[in-house]
């Protein structure tokens, strides 16, 4: 895993496994890094930020960060502050749901319909934030 | 998601999302809870140790946990140790499939072979429940 990379946004989701919506932001982060921000971005495990990874530290120390949690809980989002990291921004899954009501996602291990349909909304909204990042 | 009076085992996943056997890790976990041990056990979400999840962090102190990571890197394991108690099993994904390293291709959907890991590491989870109950009555 790179861990030495300069301007590069790191994109960390949840790790939420028990509900839809953790699975809504790993989905989120993965059409971002993997098809709308390609190349400008990156993701890391969160359980590497939990539990300590001297590289994964260094890497979300040095790096701008977007966090993408699934639930208020926001275990990314305290996870990476808790670490030092360089927190740019941070969106919940709650929130986009909420502006997208017809959206009932609710399989976890593989999403269903509405849970990709939500995922692709939110991971647009993050896509724009990296372009904001990157051109400061 | 954590159900404290009753004799359950959590299941830890690291939550892996950088790497292929991550997400094994965490099919392998969904698939024992919702197929094949559903009444036995619930999961628990990793970083809520770290963000502060009483509940989370007194089940895996009080009841026993199998810890499921996909690398070496033993996330799951070693945060467990740190905020909970030791776990009563801890099963590493590369150790099953024997490709180490974090592979990049299909971290993000699994393919037919990484799904079929992700079948057998579930087997072999649902397996350790067992034991993990047996011993405990």
């Amino acid at each position: 895993m790179k861990t030495t990379m300069q301007n590069k946004v790191i994109v960390i989701p949840c790790s939420g496994i028990g509900k839809a919506l953790g699975s809504v932001s790993r989905e989120a982060t993965y059409e971002v890094v993997e098809s709308l921000r390609k190349g400008v971005t990156e993701t890391t495990c969160l359980a590497l930020i939990t539990s300590g990874d001297e590289e994964t530290l260094q890497l979300v120390k040095t790096n701008k960060c977007i966090t993408v949690d699934g639930c208020p809980l926001q275990c990314a989002e305290k996870n990476v502050k808790l670490a030092g990291g360089e927190l740019a921004a941070s969106f919940r899954v709650v929130d986009t749901l909420k502006e997208n009501r017809n959206l009932k996602p609710k399989s976890v291990t593989f999403l269903d319909h509405d849970g990709q349909e939500l995922a692709s909304l939110l991971a647009k909204q993050v896509a724009e934030k990296v372009d904001e990042l990157l051109k400061k | 998601m954590v159900d404290l009076p009753e004799k359950k085992v959590g299941i830890i996943s690291c939550s892996g999302e950088a790497c292929v056997e991550g997400t094994i890790s965490r099919v392998a976990t969904r698939l024992v809870l919702e197929k094949l041990r559903p009444e036995e056990t619930v999961t628990i979400c990793l970083p809520l140790f770290l963000a502060g999840g009483k509940e989370e962090r007194a089940f895996a102190k009080y009841y026993p946990t199998i810890t499921v990571d996909g690398c070496d890197k033993l996330c799951a394991k070693t945060a467990t140790e740190r905020y909970s108690g030791k776990p009563a099993s801890s099963i590493v994904i590369t150790d099953l499939t024997r490709n180490p390293g974090c592979s990049r291709s299909g971290r993000r959907k699994l393919d037919s072979g990484a799904l079929g890991w992700a079948e057998k590491a579930a087997e072999r989870i649902a397996k350790e429940v067992d034991g993990v109950l047996d011993h405990w009555r």
